[in-house]
């Protein structure tokens, strides 16, 4: 939550000079300013993630790249978002998320209506260099309403997060580490089992990819609504105040 | 010496195969194998992919008939589902059908086939292709490429695009036609009867310029398989299963599609990897039958259009009983291009076919399903298994070409037994071995790259695998 009394910090993104309070990311400063950086496990008003490493930027001075998500403004900061080799590095993170799992975006419901092909179209991803993992995932699909087809997650945590910070369920959860990494529901049994799923539909709708849809679905029909999202956190934050 | 031929790949047909040709120690045709070289594995990858990703998933099969897999994908979905699908969505699902049967059709007449029949079969091999069409016969290659335009553009008002449109979906379709392009279709049905007529007209003019073809192009009794409604008529959407022999006498009718197995059996060969479909009752390899347009016009009563059934009363007079020659595969061909142009003006007027309600929404009710409908090739197939999820646990397909395998094989051995000597090889031979394969309309790989030259290549093979010839195209 915002607090009026932050104090202001003055900097430089892309030779832009820009004002912000001291409790602001670089990304948020730069979307108010209007300037594009890429994000895909950033959704406004969930808390955030800094998975997905898309947001990646530099700032003078420092070695090591930053996400713009997770970086908050400090004064003098001079910050690019986008170089020669920020976009190598944002191409080749979307072809190691591509690999990793099995993104057939011709056959998806999703298609079309997908964070993660959008993205990589509008990057200019044309090619995955690296070989396709080809892993064999399980589909999830027992679930009333819902599936979940964990070939096309990219662990961006946003179902863990909403779930969490929004529905208050907190249904789901990241089990496995490194590769292995994997989304569950409850203490890993079927969707369909779980005690404390709500059945909102929140985590579907926030998903960037097919990995949750609706049951019912055909290829390119899962178009995600999340018009929702600032209008929950708007009234939440309204009533605590 | 025994010897052997190889033609690989073989050109003007869609996707890769090969055929060997297998010489005696005098140089005569002992035997002759047609080898599909490719193996797709769609059956296998799909196992726990949701069942409503199916036809979308399995229209990727091919590029020319995605449309065909569309729909007997959706509708196993249906029987899954357990769902009748309202009737407005049956009539459109029927229009995309007949649209892609006269653009696949066409494709093959006039694109792959036709060189043939204008060019002459022992033409120059560099000229024989629809480019060398254009040159000499500019009208003919031009209403081939209108009749595809015609059946390519109704899919695309329907579905969006040309190739797998994702609009047939389990239940139905997921958008209603508009009278907007239902106007737009009808405008351009005139032409396309027109074009189909001409067409028919300077064909059926040049079957006397090859006699010996007609006679020796797998010109054999065997069964004829394909849907009929219980008229009796030629449908390529709903219906039942027919079988009739030689002699046009029926002898298996009303097969449901979740009967198919009662029937159908599928043997496997080691040189091929498209299975061997025969019908059950005779046994392999003894129960051969084909299917297609040429099987089609010989199991139904009549076609149920005035201008097609004018037409096929003239092919029945083509053989007593069934019409045998595969070289008629061809002028079915074209009788079914006519019936189906015929058929999407008359469903296009029917009073609701802009009706909104045309999808069917349910969950999985039932744990297996068969959907059956008639690819512009033959008698499509799907068959799949679900779990309580709605998971495929298994799915079986049997493509027209498949169903037609041991036709060709035989057919590709009597074309060759009568064409082809080891003691010379020419190449209008070895073209006349690749038009019979070519008059099946295969689908191999299904995918579209056939247009042109393809590399030809005949080997002469010698018993311990020494090439003691060689003729490149």
């Amino acid at each position: 939550m915002k607090q009026p009394s932050s104090r202001i910090k003055t900097l430089k993104i892309d030779g832009q000079d820009v004002g912000a309070h001291e409790d602001e990311t670089v990304l948020e400063v730069a979307r108010e300013n209007g300037i594009f950086i890429p994000t895909l496990c950033e959704l406004e008003g969930l808390s955030p993630h800094g998975g997905c490493r898309l947001c990646l930027v530099e700032v003078k001075g420092i070695n090591k790249l930053l996400p713009a998500c997770v970086t908050y403004v400090e004064e003098g900061m001079e910050v690019t978002t986008n170089s020669t080799r920020l976009q190598e590095y944002r191409r080749t993170i979307l072809e190691l998320i591509f690999s990793e799992g099995n993104h057939i975006c011709s056959v998806c419901v999703a298609n079309g209506h997908c964070d993660l092909q959008s993205l990589a179209q509008k990057l200019g991803m044309y090619h995955v260099s690296v070989p396709y993992r080809h892993p064999r995932r399980s589909v999830d699909a027992s679930h009333e309403r819902f599936a979940l087809d964990r070939n096309r997650c990219i662990l961006c945590t946003r179902c863990v997060r909403v779930c969490d910070e929004i529905e208050g369920a907190h249904t789901w959860d990241v089990s496995g580490r490194g590769i292995e990494a994997h989304i569950v529901t409850d203490l890993n049994q079927p969707w369909g089992e779980s005690e404390t799923c709500t059945s909102c539909g929140k985590c579907v709708n926030v998903c960037p990819t097919g990995a949750l849809f609706e049951k019912g679905k055909a290829v390119a029909e899962m178009a995600k609504k999340r018009g929702f999202l600032p209008y929950l956190t708007l009234m939440r934050e309204k009533r605590t105040r | 010496m025994a010897q052997q031929i190889t033609i690989n790949p073989v050109t003007r047909a869609e996707g890769h195969g090969k055929i060997t040709i297998f010489l005696d120690d005098d140089g005569f045709v002992r035997d002759a194998q047609f080898h599909v070289t490719q193996i797709r594995g769609f059956e296998k990858f799909c196992e726990g992919r949701p069942f409503y990703e199916m036809p979308s998933l399995m229209a990727r099969i091919c590029g020319i008939c995605p449309v065909s897999h569309l729909i007997a994908s959706a509708k196993a979905c249906d029987e899954l589902m357990a769902v009748e699908i309202p009737e407005t969505a049956q009539y459109l699902r029927r229009i995309m059908n007949l649209a892609q049967l006269v653009q696949s059709h066409a494709l093959s007449f006039f694109h792959l086939a036709s060189p043939d029949f204008l060019l002459g079969l022992d033409s120059d091999p560099a000229q024989r292709n629809i480019f060398g069409v254009m040159q000499s016969h500019p009208n003919i290659a031009r209403d081939g490429i209108l009749l595809r335009k015609f059946g390519q553009q109704i899919i695309e008002l329907l579905g969006g695009k040309r190739i797998h449109p994702g609009w047939i979906v389990p239940g139905g379709v997921s958008e209603p036609l508009t009278v907007e392009k239902r106007d737009q279709i009808l405008a351009t049905i005139p032409e396309a009867l027109a074009t189909i007529q001409r067409t028919l007209d300077w064909f059926k003019r040049t079957f006397d310029n090859y006699p010996e073809e007609i006679r020796t192009f797998a010109n054999f009794p065997s069964l004829f398989m394909g849907l009929v409604n219980e008229q009796g008529e030629l449908v390529h959407y709903d219906g039942h299963l027919r079988f009739v022999d030689a002699t046009g006498k029926i002898v298996a009718d009303g097969i449901r599609a979740e009967d198919y197995q009662d029937y159908i059996g599928e043997a496997v060969e080691p040189w091929s990897y498209l299975k061997f479909p025969y019908y059950k009752p005779a046994g392999y390899p003894d129960g051969i039958y084909r299917v297609g347009p040429l099987a089609r016009l010989n199991i139904i009563n009549f076609c149920g259009t005035p201008l097609a059934d004018a037409e096929w009363a003239e092919f029945r007079e083509l053989g007593r009983g069934a019409v045998l020659s595969s070289f008629h595969y061809h002028y079915a061909r074209l009788i079914e291009i006519l019936n189906g142009i015929e058929r999407i003006e008359h469903i296009l007027n029917k009073p609701d076919i802009l009706s909104k309600n045309v999808r069917a929404y349910a969950e999985p009710n039932r744990l297996e399903g068969v959907g059956i409908a008639e690819a512009p090739r033959g008698t499509l197939l799907h068959h799949y298994r679900i779990n309580e999820d709605g998971i495929i646990t298994y799915a079986n397909l049997i493509i027209a070409t498949g169903h037609n395998n041991m036709a060709m094989n035989r057919g590709v051995l009597q074309v060759a037994k009568h064409f082809v000597n080891g003691t010379k090889m020419q190449e209008g031979m070895l073209n006349r071995v690749e038009a019979v394969i070519r008059a099946y309309d295969p689908c191999l790989s299904c995918s579209t790259h056939a247009v042109g030259q393809m590399p030809l290549q005949i080997q002469l093979v010698s018993p311990d695998g020494a090439v003691l010839d060689e003729l490149k195209r």
